[in-house]
């Protein structure tokens, strides 16, 4: 594994930690208080920091350092996690994202942006210290440490390249004891886990760094170990307590943990000196220190940690007692420095302990999946032609073959859900996205919006959601932007003041449903209208329902707004959102009422790999048109034939005339016109607006098929936007109903003739 | 040419099929594997050597008729027509051959460089011819069939 595929990984833990940051802070904007959403945001942006750390990311870690510090002191209840506060950290988020996709794909950030930010999370964390009271036990924050687990922690110099200067904030439990009047004694006890080795980081090490804190003391608790014949070598089982005179205090000691803290149970106690005294005065020997030859470490650099106790050549009574001793001292330690802070510590253990258990994930290559797919599509097929063929040559097939293969075709099915499922995606990524966008609008127009989002686990295959996000974004941006009032406006209205955006996810019958709903002025359908007639999209005199001016936004070039804006009327509308959810084999439709807003709902297939299809004969060829495309089929009338031009023909449908398209013409599987009297005619709507009737010979049937591609092999072929395979084994091509249509204009489908002849 | 030719097949396993009255060998790494003849899904707007599309195993394989392609006469399939799958580069195509007759491990020694005639095209694709026990067999070069070049313009 090169150094490239690791950073890929941190890239995609990086996403992961952004989503959870980002729901994180959402929630604490709803209001919740729970420690635990502020650990886990908290954790989010550490992990982060720390990654970046190792990969020499300075801009990020700088970044995420102030972030860091601010939360921090959300975290330890010095800050009021107000909207005011949340809405800079939700800004920070953005920021950090940014920075995040600036490091992988290169490419610049808003510079004074983030300088804005630093700024701001700058004064939130200093505005809640009082800075005279608390002067002398502030210290300034030790700059971040680098990440790399086995490397030992380094301190940098507090003031970085950036050239910010670090925050100085104190941690309350600390200041409650004059700090500079004497060199405090930090006990420490640290029980490394079993994680702890496994991420690579090394006790060892750990210690080695805290012994440069100052004059240390040691013991190492080996109650634990097991004889040797019962010993798992991976498991870990020593812990230490450690007394260390440090004038670093107790933060100087959780830096040293920074990257191990939640992979081992730390409990830090500054031990006040009367508590050491009275705890010397009970025992002879409060503190057995232990000779640790730190020396070791140096020449063994990998030593192994479990290794130790050969160095630590303790008397094994000396030890009970040592270790009797430490446990008063530490009970004493404990009623005197019982604070909120240890209780967050180890509620934040637990967490990370629960979370480990509970998503266990692995990362699969999506073309391994697609593999399986493909081969578990085929197995269908396969199956469904061995059963035809058993039914066929077995007639008095009530034999042990029939049950066996009823049973092959639920196995077959239930694998092939299975696996489609693996495809399956929340739609919730691009929901938190569709988040970001609203708060940004929001902020460029000066409205008040609040984005609502349901449904934010619907599952849809993931190619689906990767196309989702560029329309859903158009979306809100027009619905916050034309949509929303601004505030006042709505104010005088009677309406909060606050704008709703809602967006909703669904399954229903087999597609997924998004809904996206604002309460704003909805649609003007006189301004609409007008527009219309301007642009000579309708008649001046035209009689339209509500509805079809509703729909008339959908046409190309139409935007209401008076103005235009940065965010949207740049010209391209709602027809480019109708196109490309069309794209994707979707519909999208519009319901307003004047005053309360507008409904704009869209449907989408679950999968791309799969398409609702019609099944036709052309010139003896069966051919598959999407049925997306289709508005209605019908059989022609010698009536409704009229001829046009040379060869032209029309056909009337309801006192229209429509062109007719000749299939099997255009594709050039017949040289002559088919006789529209012996076919099917399927009327279809183009992505150029107006609609055709194709003629087929004939409809087989109506069917889902698997979208096979044809350029992995072979070439593209102009007017087939892919292939499929049947029931019966055979390839079947997916007709490209654009291009028909646009070669039907006369514009050549052999354009690219020359290129097809490749083979 | 002859050199790279030689050096191309030192000790190699060819496969050797036959067209009409012809042989023709390609190297055995080249081909995935060799399926019987099943009727293939024609393709619009397709050259004539495209005879269309099969379903080989839920990729869709292109099939070509290599006579034709070669500048012989068309084939008329039959059920004991073979299809040799066979990978081109980064793609897999089926090559309609009449019969597959052979597998040759040849030597250098065995080869015998092509002869200088007037067909641009037949010396385009074969790179050498091989002598064995009586026969002639054309070694084809499957890459100078099918080129890159035009594969990826499309």
């Amino acid at each position: 594994m090169d150094m490239n595929e690791i950073k890929e990984i941190f890239f995609q833990e990086c996403e992961e930690q952004l989503a959870e940051l980002e729901s994180g802070l959402l929630k604490l904007n709803d209001g919740d208080r729970d420690p635990e959403t502020v650990n886990a945001v908290f954790r989010a942006v550490h992990s982060i920091k720390g990654g970046a750390g190792a990969f020499g990311l300075d801009d990020l870690v700088s970044f995420a350092h102030v972030f860091e510090t601010t939360l921090d002191c959300v975290r330890s209840n010095k800050l009021e996690p107000t909207q005011d506060v949340l809405k800079v950290m939700l800004k920070s988020a953005d920021v950090l994202a940014d920075l995040t996709n600036a490091a992988r794909d290169g490419g610049s950030v808003d510079e004074a942006r983030s300088r804005t930010l630093i700024r701001e999370l700058e004064a939130l964390a200093n505005g809640e210290v009082p800075a005279a009271a608390e002067a002398p036990a502030s210290k300034p924050a030790v700059a971040a440490p680098k990440a790399a687990a086995p490397a030992p922690v380094v301190e940098k110099p507090a003031v970085n390249d950036e050239g910010f200067q670090p925050i100085p904030f104190s941690f309350g439990d600390f200041d409650e004891e004059p700090a500079d009047r004497y060199v405090p004694t930090c006990q420490i006890l640290f029980r490394p886990k079993k994680d702890l080795y496994a991420k690579g980081n090394e006790a060892a090490l750990l210690l080695r760094d805290l012994s440069r804190l100052g004059e240390m003391s040691i013991y190492c608790d080996m109650d634990s170990l097991p004889p040797l014949d019962k010993m798992n070598p991976e498991e870990a089982y020593f812990s230490w307590k450690i007394s260390v005179t440090t004038d670093k205090g107790e933060d100087g000691v959780r830096t040293v943990f920074e990257f191990a803290e939640w992979d081992c149970d730390l409990d830090i106690r500054t031990i006040e000196e009367e508590v050491v005294g009275e705890a010397a005065n009970e025992e002879e020997l409060p503190m057995q220190p232990v000779p640790f030859d730190l020396s070791i470490l140096d020449e063994g650099g990998s030593t192994g940690s479990d290794e130790e106790p050969a160095v630590i050549e303790s008397d094994a009574a000396a030890a009970v007692a040592a270790a009797e001793t430490v446990s008063k001292v530490a009970q004493v330690a404990s009623r005197a420095a019982e604070n909120a802070k240890a209780a967050a510590s180890a509620a934040s253990a637990a967490q990370a302990n629960q979370a480990a258990a509970a998503g266990q994930t692995i990362r699969v290559d999506l073309d391994r999946v697609d593999r399986l797919i493909n081969l578990v599509g085929e197995l269908v097929i396969n199956q469904a032609m061995l059963s035809q063929s058993v039914v066929e040559n077995d007639t008095n097939g009530t034999s042990s073959i029939n049950m066996g293969l009823e049973e092959l075709q639920q196995l077959t099915r239930e694998i092939q859900d299975s696996v489609m499922a693996i495809r399956a995606q929340p739609v919730k990524p691009v929901f938190q996205r569709m988040a970001r966008t609203v708060r940004e609008i929001a902020d460029i127009t000066g409205k008040s919006v609040r984005l609502i989002t349901e449904g934010e686990n619907t599952e849809v295959d993931k190619t689906v959601i990767d196309k989702l996000a560029e329309p859903l974004t158009h979306m809100i941006r027009n619905a916050v932007d034309h949509g929303l009032e601004m505030p006042e406006k709505r104010e005088a209205l009677g309406k909060n003041p606050e704008g709703t955006v809602r967006l909703t996810a669904k399954h229903r019958s087999g597609r997924i449903v998004i809904e996206l709903a604002d309460d704003g002025a909805g649609i003007n359908r006189e301004k609409v209208r007008q527009k219309a007639i301007d642009n000579d999209l309708i008649a001046a005199d035209a009689n339209l329902s509500d509805e079809e001016i509703d729909n008339l936004i959908f046409h190309a070039g139409f935007s209401t707004a008076d103005k235009v804006s940065d965010l949207s009327g740049r010209g391209v509308g709602m027809d480019v959102v109708k196109r490309s959810i069309q794209a994707l084999g979707g519909r999208i439709s519009i319901s307003s009422k004047p005053g309360q807003g507008s409904v704009f709902t869209m449907s989408l297939p679950l999968t791309l790999a799969v398409l609702d299809g019609m099944v036709v004969t052309v010139a003896g060829q069966t051919l598959v048109v999407p049925l997306t495309a289709i508005v209605e089929t019908l059989q022609p009338e010698a009536s409704a034939i009229h001829s046009f031009g040379a060869s032209q023909r029309l056909i009337s449908i309801r006192n229209s005339f429509c062109p007719l398209v000749d299939v099997g013409r255009i594709l050039n599987f017949r040289n002559t016109q088919a006789n529209p009297m012996d076919g099917v005619a399927l009327l279809v709507e183009s992505e150029g607006g107006g609609q055709r009737a194709l003629m087929v010979d004939a409809i087989q049937g109506q069917r889902q098929v698997v979208i096979k591609s044809l350029e992995a092999n072979y070439t593209h072929v102009p007017g087939i936007a892919a292939a499929t395979i049947l029931g019966d084994g055979r390839v079947a091509l997916i007709l490209d109903v654009d291009a028909v249509v646009a070669a039907s204009r006369g514009q050549s489908l052999r354009q690219d003739i020359s290129l097809a002849a490749t083979g | 040419m002859t050199y790279a030719a030689n050096n191309l097949t030192h000790g190699r396993e060819l496969i050797a099929f036959r067209i009409g009255d012809q042989e023709f060998c390609v190297n055995v790494m080249s081909v995935r594997e060799i399926r019987g003849w099943t009727p293939a899904t024609s393709m619009p707007h397709a050259p004539s050597y495209v005879l269309g599309v099969i379903n080989l195993r839920g990729a869709v394989l292109p099939i070509v008729d290599l006579s034709l392609r070669l500048g012989m006469k068309p084939a008329e399939p039959t059920v004991r027509h073979v299809i040799i799958v066979a990978q081109v580069g980064t793609r897999v195509v089926g090559l309609l051959v009449d019969a597959v007759s052979d597998i040759l491990t040849v030597t250098d020694d065995n080869m015998q460089p092509t002869p200088d005639i007037a067909n641009e095209a037949a010396k385009a694709y074969a790179r050498g011819i091989l002598a064995i026990e009586g026969r002639m067999i054309c070694l084809i070069e499957l890459d100078a069939l099918f080129p890159h070049t035009e594969s990826e313009a499309a």
